[in-house]
């Protein structure tokens, strides 16, 4: 299933453009990054993708879905949704109820709610936790459990805003390990992130926007190299590339390996 | 000007001390960075050095917290207050809900503390222009993004001049722009007002590039206590839940794959690992 924007411009109420002339599809099972400053547009942008917010002009489509035209509940099939702040997210009184929420909404009968809650809590580590209230977690635990309510909803698509705000390293790697197992069940994935190491580590293709608008659209490697554009939309570049150019090397190793193999690669040659 | 002896800790209601044996001292104008992964105890330290521990937060103490040669465990909260800021991890449990704008909310302080009003504009102006919140005053605190309410926070404690400001987590919901601002403001205070910084974060980057030292905390023991480049290179940080910056990454790949000599110091920041891999 794709993600289709098509020309799309959005104002808030209050007068604030926040999206101008943004036309971007997503492909099945893509892993796309959305980076950018605060202000930029990127939440404006994702809560397009499942209604949240309608454009003011232009069209989105999830699959052949115009979202003009089908409630969030519906599009709620297609596209789970993860809020950058999870207190806006929860509601339920207890992690499980608040996992189970979106297959029990679906309709789902009692053993398929407590397969799809459990599946998910283990997903993110979260078993332990079940019974307890999501406000009595640490921010780091309240982003996991918002991110098993989406994944048990179980969507071909997730929009995942700022995965990993305020998970320590253990929590980093964790939600690494989720993005590429969900990459490898082919999942289609849209991620918000300020964290531009762990961008260029899990998603093959990254977007620039800055002011509303996007100011590039390409393959990791590419994009992530380009440090005047990016300092234009005031997005760093991820550590080991400013190291590579730093050192004078041409290429833009994305991950820790990558970087290591140029290394024996570049004795190998003498230079 | 800060002194933690022996302290152990454990709120009510739970067995497991949260903080156990720290001894810390803090002189001040430091800027000092604690990390440790989530659990550690790094907010129960904030929540210690400020106050909010036990006054507020009930449990079992024992050692001591002095703060400017006060025992903060004898000490009134309200007598604390204007010496020592804490800034929470959540900004929006920061935001007073009294005020409707974010001048009137950075007031809110100074009011509580009877600071003639012919002083404020100059404190506000300061605290405006150290955050970046500028040409944003009329705005009501609820308009404001994640990030700008964060920094709403931070200049709403740095009015009241503290001389010793406690962070917990302050660059969460920031992008790297915003909080380059904050650690550059964390580190003008520092150094030009002399003000005492203890900071809880994650991004080692800017711990190594900002901080006069890092104090690390896992199971509720300080493990470690250094300055940036030594404590971060340290060999056994992983199995205390602490990340590595690429850079250290890389080298320990390096030496590992015999693609650098093992005894070569790990590179921590941009600069070092420039000399690293040169």
């Amino acid at each position: 299933m794709n993600l289709r924007l098509e020309d799309v411009s959005f104002t808030y109420p209050s007068g604030v453009t926040a999206l101008e002339h943004v036309s971007l599809t997503v492909r099945e099972g893509e892993a796309v990054a959305l980076v950018g400053e605060n202000g930029a547009g990127k939440t404006t942008l994702a809560k397009h993708l499942n209604g949240l917010l309608r454009p003011t002009h232009g069209g989105v489509w999830v699959g052949d879905q115009d979202t003009r035209r089908h409630s969030v509940a519906r599009l709620a099939r297609s596209v789970a949704f993860v809020f950058q702040n999870p207190d806006e997210q929860l509601f339920e009184r207890t992690v499980r109820a608040e996992v189970g929420f979106g297959p029990r909404n679906f309709g789902a009968g009692p053993a398929e709610i407590e397969a799809r809650v459990q599946a998910a809590l283990s997903r993110l580590e979260l078993q332990d936790f079940a019974d307890r209230h999501p406000y009595d977690l640490h921010l780091s635990q309240r982003k996991r459990v918002a991110m098993a309510a989406a994944l048990a909803m179980d969507t071909p698509i997730l929009v995942l805003d700022e995965p990993t705000i305020g998970q320590d390293a253990g929590g980093v790697a964790l939600v690494g390990g989720l993005v590429e197992s969900l990459k490898a069940e082919g999942r289609t994935l849209v991620a918000i992130t300020h964290d531009v190491d762990f961008c260029a580590e899990h998603f093959e293709r990254v977007v620039v926007m800055a002011d509303g608008r996007l100011l590039a659209d390409g393959p990791a490697g590419e994009v992530l190299a380009q440090g005047d554009l990016l300092a234009e939309a005031a997005v760093e570049q991820p550590q080991l590339v400013r190291l590579a150019a730093a050192l004078g090397w041409r290429e833009t190793p994305l991950t820790v390996e990558a970087f290591v193999d140029l290394l024996a690669a570049r004795r190998k040659d003498g230079t | 000007m800060i002194e933690v002896r022996g302290l152990t800790f454990t709120y009510s209601g739970t067995d497991t001390p949260a903080l156990q044996g720290i001894d810390l001292s803090i002189p001040e104008g430091q800027l000092c960075a604690v990390v440790g992964a989530n659990g550690a105890g790094k907010s129960t330290l904030c929540y210690a050095l400020t106050g909010f521990v036990p006054h507020f937060f009930h449990g079992e103490m024992h050692g001591q917290v002095s703060v400017g040669g006060r025992t903060v465990a004898t000490t009134a909260l309200a007598d604390l207050a204007g010496e020592i800021g804490l800034v929470f991890q959540n900004p929006f449990s920061q935001i007073s809900g009294a005020r409707y704008t974010v001048r009137e909310e950075i007031a809110f302080g100074l009011e509580n503390l009877g600071i003639p009003r012919a002083e404020m504009p100059e404190r506000i102006g300061e605290a405006v222009e150290l955050t970046g919140l500028s040409g944003l005053e009329e705005r009501s605190p609820y308009a404001l993004s994640g990030g700008q309410q964060q920094r709403l926070a931070i200049a709403s404690m740095i009015v009241m001049r503290p001389r010793i400001l406690v962070l917990d987590e302050p660059t969460s919901q920031l992008d790297p722009a915003g909080s380059k601002e904050v650690f550059a403001a964390l580190r003008a205070l520092a150094a030009g007002r002399n003000t005492t910084v203890v900071l809880v974060e994650h991004k080692l980057e800017w711990v190594a590039a900002f901080a006069d030292r890092v104090v690390v905390l896992a199971g509720g023991r300080l493990i470690a206590d250094g300055p940036p480049a030594q404590v971060l290179a340290a060999a056994d940080l992983e199995q205390h839940g602490v990340g590595r910056t690429r850079y250290t990454l890389a080298a320990r790949q390096a030496q590992a794959r015999r693609l650098r000599p093992p005894s070569a110091d790990l590179p921590v920041t941009l600069d070092q690992a420039r000399e690293f891999f040169r």
